[in-house]
């Protein structure tokens, strides 16, 4: 009864145990967006009260979705491309385009984790690369970018990236970039060579050290002097700001990012479950998880933040001080941070007119705060600044960078995961590969296709993949799958399948949800994003040393040709959901799939429910 | 006679104090910042740390121009609370001719390191206004340390593969052989069987599979 063991069949390979499952799906929840993203997202949407619209949209958007994806993955126990086929036919181009993105979203998003390795690896010296500028050719200075700019600024750009100026000069391939990107690529590998088997295992270390890394952080961060200034600049509410539609809109997406949903990679962990597992519960853990992560790690990232501002402040006052000391011939120490201001007043007083000649910067610990990233600049640039301020600096750097590497490494684990199910399941793939080549095929591919982030302009096309690939079709695929659920399958086979599963019916809330407020918040989401970015045409910030406003990135418009490919990106993933959907329409009729589940020859599951009905009822 | 007397022995200070001024033509400001470099192991600047300062300028300027300078040579003037003063070196064989700017220059950049180390300071808080310091080159060693960590890393990560992949198929191969020897184990024992009960064993149900193809 309900054994799907047959001799001709392969087992489906299922968890050791639930703490796998979960850990594996929070794991591929949270990861570096948890980190750099929502942190800044707080800081410039009014802190605390930022947090009231991404509450909201995890209610009526994020969680509904989660459970859509766990609970059809289990019951229908097949990857994104079988699950969709299942339900219908028409629907099977959803299941095709979750896969393409998982596939672009993959390549691009290993090349981040290699710029992760590449700073590990170099945590190992002392000091810290970054802290210093190199001399220029003939040892007589300083090197000019590096001057200009500051030496963190200049690692980045000049010795990880080399970048070029344009998106259009693409330069060379960086052999050191390239081997951090095969590195990343075997450790993927290695992590899947033997299925979920190997993965769950790796997901122990992987899901669960950046917690470890966090907290330590946490304590060492809220000792740190000017901690509290980043806390407060943090979380001090601004609730004019809840006024703007822009925040509802960034918070609706960030937690649609956040929770990875649509990629299919969640369709496919819950596959691997047993029929009956509480899939509510998980998919509320895994939302609610998600979210707490994204809030812990504010906190001590800001702390950081905070603490950067305050030494920056300090120099700048300390810049100051000595500027007058040297000028006025003051004993040493005898003007310090703490009378500084009685100082300057006074020297104003007795001499103005050799105060205002004097190249006094102007210091505002609010400026400093304001200095606030996202994304890229905060790890490598921001943070990485106030590593070298923090006494033990390499220690600190190893530390961040490892709980980076897990962060991506366990997102990366659902984005192959949501390439390789969906492939075996498309028949195109001969009997004869064996899991391990099918996977180090996609492994090799990926990386060949993803060498072109390791050219000179390799950041420019990141940016690219991750602001077009990572965001419109994800909203398009989902919105397909809400309608598909609750229209298509059904809201009463839906409410079955569930009570099946978990053994309890289906609330109220998720049908509201399903039917009427996930769509429709879909779709005003899909609306207003597509309207702001037709606002004006795409620009990007490219770094170029010849700008008169260096260190200021360059605003430069992406050329006629990568606009062209923004447009592919964007419209080759979705565009097997109409073109499967008229090839079934005209080659094999509109055929709703009767069965949604393949016919066991042992068990015809008609009697299930019924027996289930009569035994409470007879309780 | 004693006028006189007077006038010669006050002529050398007089003569310093006009060859060394603020500002002066062939002179270097020099500002010390013991109290940043020290901390709590500061000393207090005063004739005696002078006189060291003197001495070390005059050894810069004996190794740099191969002639003997003395201490009398280095005058220092307009010290103030900073801890910042003037200073001029004169020549050995004409105290009343001051030695060029340039050349004083190129003896203190010369044995920077050695004047820096008598005062206990380094380039940043023993500073000669207007002369450049001299920049480090960084130590570069033979092998970057990032290669060695990344020789480390994919080194375990492709004996980790070697090492699965091995296992993998040295697994199927025993899983294979395995289940050849169960087969025929089953139609041996069960031969063995019928013929302990002396029958014959009838092969015609033996294809039979256990379950009813649908």
């Amino acid at each position: 009864m309900g054994e799907e063991k047959n001799s001709a069949t392969e087992e489906r390979p299922k968890w050791d145990n639930k703490v796998q499952y979960l850990l594996t799906c929070i794991g591929f929840a949270v990861g570096l967006g948890n980190v750099w993203r929502f942190p800044y997202l707080c800081q410039i949407y009014g802190g605390g009260a930022f947090l009231i619209p991404y509450l909201v949209a995890l209610v009526f958007e994020g969680l509904p979705l989660l459970y859509l994806e766990l609970a059809i993955g289990q019951r229908l126990r097949m990857g994104s491309i079988g699950v969709w086929n299942n339900i219908s036919p028409l629907l099977g181009g959803v299941g095709i385009a979750s896969m393409v993105v998982s596939f672009l979203v993959s390549m691009f998003y290993n090349t981040i984790i290699a710029w992760v390795l590449w700073y590990f690896f170099h945590s190992f010296q002392n000091p810290l690369p970054w802290s210093q500028c190199p001399l220029n050719d003939n040892l007589t200075g300083y090197s000019l970018e590096c001057e200009k700019s500051t030496p963190v600024n200049y690692f980045w750009y000049r010795e990880t990236l080399n970048i070029t100026e344009d998106i259009e000069i693409s330069g060379s391939l960086q052999w050191w970039m390239v081997i951090c990107l095969a590195t990343a690529w075997s450790v993927i590998y290695i992590c899947f060579i033997k299925g979920i088997d190997s993965v769950g295992k790796a997901v122990y270390v992987t899901a669960t050290f950046p917690y470890l890394v966090l907290t330590i952080f946490l304590v060492r961060a809220l000792t740190l002097p000017g901690a509290t200034d980043g806390l407060q600049y943090l979380f001090t509410p601004d609730w004019e700001i809840l006024k703007s539609p822009q925040v509802w809109l960034d918070a609706a997406t960030q937690i649609f990012f956040s929770l990875s949903v649509a990629f299919g990679g969640l369709i496919a962990f819950s596959s691997y479950n047993p029929e009956r597992n509480d899939c509510e519960r998980d998919a509320l853990v895994v939302g609610i998880t998600n979210s707490a992560t994204s809030l812990y790690a504010s906190i001590p990232i800001f702390s950081i933040l905070g603490f950067k501002a305050r030494t920056g402040f300090n120099t700048c006052l300390e810049e100051n001080i000595l500027t007058l000391t040297n000028h006025f011939d003051i004993a040493e120490r005898n003007m310090t941070l703490e009378n500084y201001d009685q100082w300057f007043d006074y020297l104003n007083l007795t001499h103005p007119g050799e105060i205002s000649s004097l190249p006094l910067r102007v210091c505002d610990l609010q400026e400093f705060l304001d200095q606030s990233a996202s994304g890229t600049g905060l790890a490598f640039i921001v943070f990485t600044e106030a590593v070298l301020e923090m006494p033990g600096s390499q220690v600190w750097a190893i530390l961040f960078f490892v709980m980076l590497f897990s962060l991506g490494l366990s997102s990366m684990f659902g984005n192959i995961e949501g390439i390789l199910t969906p492939l075996k399941e498309l028949k195109l793939v001969p009997k004869c590969l064996s899991h391990e080549v099918l996977t180090a095929i996609v492994c090799l591919v990926s990386f060949l296709v993803g060498l072109i982030f390791t050219l000179g302009s390799g950041n420019y096309w990141v940016e690219v993949f991750n602001s077009y690939v990572g965001s419109v079709p994800l909203l398009i695929i989902a919105f397909c799958e809400i309608i598909g659920v609750a229209y298509v399958h059904g809201m009463k086979t839906f409410s079955e399948d569930i009570y099946f599963m978990t053994g309890r019916k289906l609330n109220i809330y998720w049908k509201a949800c399903w039917m009427v407020i996930s769509p429709l918040l879909l779709l005003v989401v899909f609306v207003a994003y597509v309207a702001l970015q037709a606002n004006a045409y795409p620009t990007y910030p490219a770094w170029n040393p010849d700008y008169d406003k260096f260190p200021q990135t360059e605003p430069k418009e992406y050329p006629k040709w990568v606009f062209g490919i923004i447009v592919l990106l964007i419209v080759v993933p979705v565009l097997s959901i109409p073109v499967v959907a008229v090839y079934n329409l005209i080659c094999c009729g509109i055929k709703r799939s009767s069965a949604n589940v393949s016919p066991n020859p042992y068990n015809n599951e008609a009697f299930e429910i019924e027996t289930q009905e009569r035994r409470k009822q007879s309780i | 006679m004693l006028g006189r007397i007077v006038y010669f022995l006050c002529l050398p200070s007089v003569l310093a104090a006009q060859l060394c001024k603020p500002n002066a033509a062939e002179g270097f400001k020099v500002r010390l910042s013991i109290k940043t470099a020290l901390g709590d192991k500061a000393y207090e600047w005063n004739r005696n740390q002078r006189f060291l300062f003197q001495a070390a300028i005059a050894f810069a300027m004996s190794h740099h121009l191969d002639l003997e300078f003395n201490v009398s040579n280095v005058l220092v003037c307009d010290e103030t609370p900073r801890v910042s003063f003037w200073f001029v070196v004169t020549s050995p064989g004409d105290p009343s001719r001051l030695v060029g700017k340039e050349s004083v220059e190129l003896a203190v950049r010369e044995s920077r390191d050695r004047i820096n180390n008598v005062l206990l300071l380094n380039d940043a808080t023993l500073e000669f206004v207007g002369v450049l310091p001299t920049l480090v080159a960084p130590v570069k060693p033979a092998t970057p340390p990032w290669l060695i960590v990344f020789g480390v890393v994919i080194g375990i990560v492709g004996a980790g593969i070697v090492f699965l992949l091995v296992s993998t198929v040295v697994q199927k191969k025993r899983k294979e052989k395995e289940v050849a020897e169960e087969e025929e184990d089953d139609e041996e024992a069960q031969m063995k069987r019928t013929a302990r009960n002396e029958g014959i064993y009838n092969t015609s149900f033996s294809e039979d599979d256990r379950n009813t193809q649908m």
